[in-house]
């Protein structure tokens, strides 16, 4: 018997309109237990439409995402009880937001703001919490003084990292990012990709992870879905679809990001 | 020309649905439940909600006592008594250990309350989360799912800032075990008095449109941390009148040269000591 991986999360024939707006057409996919898949293409072409959707707050006008943990898909993010949804929310899935102020509350301390998800888990230690704290900004490469001061006084490629933190700490086996790195000067966004790289295998989750960005997907994900218009139009190992693209959009795409 | 009021001023299908919510406000302790607030003949903020509960439980077998601030004489305290006594003709009082029932604002009274005995507090916020998250349908997702870590978040952040929890007033407690609630703005050092009361405890949010109860032999725990436990602070001053060390102080400046007393906060328990 041959060994074949069971996905941790599987979309059916997602359908989604705005109005009179196909935002997605028929969306299938499959994502498995430690690997990056990256969602690209161009401005408007469905991704984060996609993502929200996979992730449960955007509901689908057709088709279901099945999820689990166990080797099954037992679960339906569609129906699952919306505690049930904000727990998961809470602490086995993730989502890092392309702005970070969308995630961090900035009237609170970075240590605050990391620790969040293991209070609403019970921690009721304040030293544990404080050593948790100290532990994650060092991980995201913040230095550890910083720990009582408000977000609002970080860079932005700071409050990213902070937000990586405070989204990891519980632990994660599968992470949502939107354009993780796209709001950040160049060499900002080189540190944090190496940063994510690593974090990514250290903690063996699963990513999902919307860019537009090929050179970001490239270094980060395993696989690639390439959109068009609320389409899946093609979908691969990354290598595989940017150095051999089958798709004429994808031909397209490629040739005007990577040249030769 | 002489007026007419009802018992206890309001109409009887106003005290029923008042009651109604009440019922359901102790079936599930520490649960806001909303109510029809009614115009009170004193504007909000100076107890309308804790007046509307009196006068839906309050019967002619009943002995009312009113404090403000555990004062019996202030003039809010006066006038609610002197309101009740005109529209039901009950007798008051000024005893904790002879009321049966107390309105209060921001004090517990220090004579422990006995089985039969109802609080009812004025309360002028009833949701704890409010500071914390205006939007009241996201505080509503909130408390159906018990998710409290936002409070929690301010404890953190104030221990942080401050060495310790610094919250004096409206000490956030849990209600059996489930409920975030308010205290509404008793000091924290009156809170263990409401855990396991054998009296009943009712609340009235007048603005806000909100009733909770604790029914007697309640848990209510304060939130705290296992390395920063609940500790209230109180002075270990005696009072300059009775000489008590352990019930709760006001600090009154007593001349012009700015020379101060510690005087037991509530007047009937330290006359009772004099
Ligand atoms: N809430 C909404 N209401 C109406 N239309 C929307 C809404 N959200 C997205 N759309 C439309 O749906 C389509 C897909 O949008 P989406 O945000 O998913 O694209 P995207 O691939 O993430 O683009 P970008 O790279 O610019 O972030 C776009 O045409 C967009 O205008
Ligand atoms: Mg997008």
């Amino acid at each position: 018997m041959s060994y074949r991986p069971v996905p941790i999360l599987m979309a059916r024939d997602l359908t989604l309109s705005f109005g009179t707006l196909r935002a997605l057409e028929s969306v299938s996919l499959e994502i498995y237990p430690g690997e990056v898949l990256a969602i690209v293409g161009e401005s408007g072409s469905g991704k984060t439409t996609l993502l929200n959707t996979l992730y449960g707050v955007l509901a689908p006008g057709a088709g279901e995402v099945r999820f689990g943990e166990n080797g099954e898909l037992d679960r339906c993010v569609q129906t699952l009880p919306r505690q049930q949804l904000r727990h998961l929310h809470r602490s086995a899935w993730g989502y890092v937001h392309q702005n970070p102020r969308d995630a961090l509350r900035m009237e609170i301390t970075a240590g605050g703001n990391i620790v969040e998800r293991l209070m609403a888990a019970g921690e009721k230690h304040y030293g544990t919490l404080r050593e948790k704290a100290l532990f994650w900004l060092q991980k995201v490469e913040i230095d550890p003084k910083r720990i009582d001061d408000l977000p609002t006084t970080f860079s932005g490629g700071m409050q990213q990292r902070l937000q990586i933190a405070r989204t990891l700490i519980s632990h994660p086996y599968l992470l949502f990012m939107d354009e993780p790195t796209s709001g950040l000067d160049v060499s900002v966004q080189a540190g944090l990709l190496d940063l994510l790289r690593n974090l990514v295998s250290e903690q063996r989750m699963a990513v999902i992870l919307v860019t537009h960005d090929l050179a970001v997907a490239r270094l980060l994900a395993g696989r690639i879905a390439v959109m068009q218009r609320g389409r899946i139009i093609e979908t691969g190992v990354t290598d595989q679809v940017l150095d051999d693209p089958q798709h004429p959009y994808t031909q397209l795409l490629v040739s005007s990001v990577l040249p030769a | 020309m002489t007026i007419y009021y009802n018992f206890a001023y309001l109409d009887e299908g106003t005290k029923k649905k008042i009651r109604r919510t009440l019922l359901k406000a102790v079936a599930i302790p520490g649960h806001q439940i909303p109510f029809a607030s009614r115009e009170m003949p004193l504007p909000y903020g100076w107890g309308t909600g804790g007046i509307q509960v009196t006068a839906a439980v309050i019967g002619p077998e009943d002995i009312l006592k009113v404090i403000d601030q555990g004062s019996d004489d202030t003039t809010n305290a006066v006038s609610i008594r002197n309101f009740f006594r005109s529209t039901t003709g009950v007798r008051t009082t000024t005893s904790t250990r002879e009321a049966t029932l107390i309105q209060t604002r921001h004090r517990i009274p220090e004579t422990p309350l006995h089985a039969g005995q109802i609080l009812v507090y004025q309360v002028p916020m009833p949701e704890p989360l409010f500071k914390l998250e205006p939007r009241v349908s996201e505080t509503i997702a909130l408390h159906a799912m018990a998710d409290y870590s936002l409070m929690y978040l301010k404890l953190y952040d104030q221990i942080t800032r401050y060495g310790r929890i610094a919250i004096g007033y409206e000490y956030p407690v849990i209600v059996h075990d489930r409920y975030l609630t308010s205290p509404s703005p008793i000091p924290a050092y009156d809170v263990p008095k409401m855990h396991m009361s054998p009296a009943l405890q009712l609340f009235g949010a007048g603005r806000e449109k909100r009733l909770y109860a604790i029914p007697p032999y309640t848990r209510v725990i304060p939130l705290d941390f296992t390395d920063y436990p609940f500790d209230p602070v109180n002075t270990r001053q005696p009072c300059a009148l009775c000489g008590a060390v352990e019930s709760y102080k006001d600090e009154i400046v007593i001349d012009d040269a700015g020379n101060r007393q510690f005087i037991c906060s509530d007047t009937d328990f330290c006359e009772h000591r004099r």
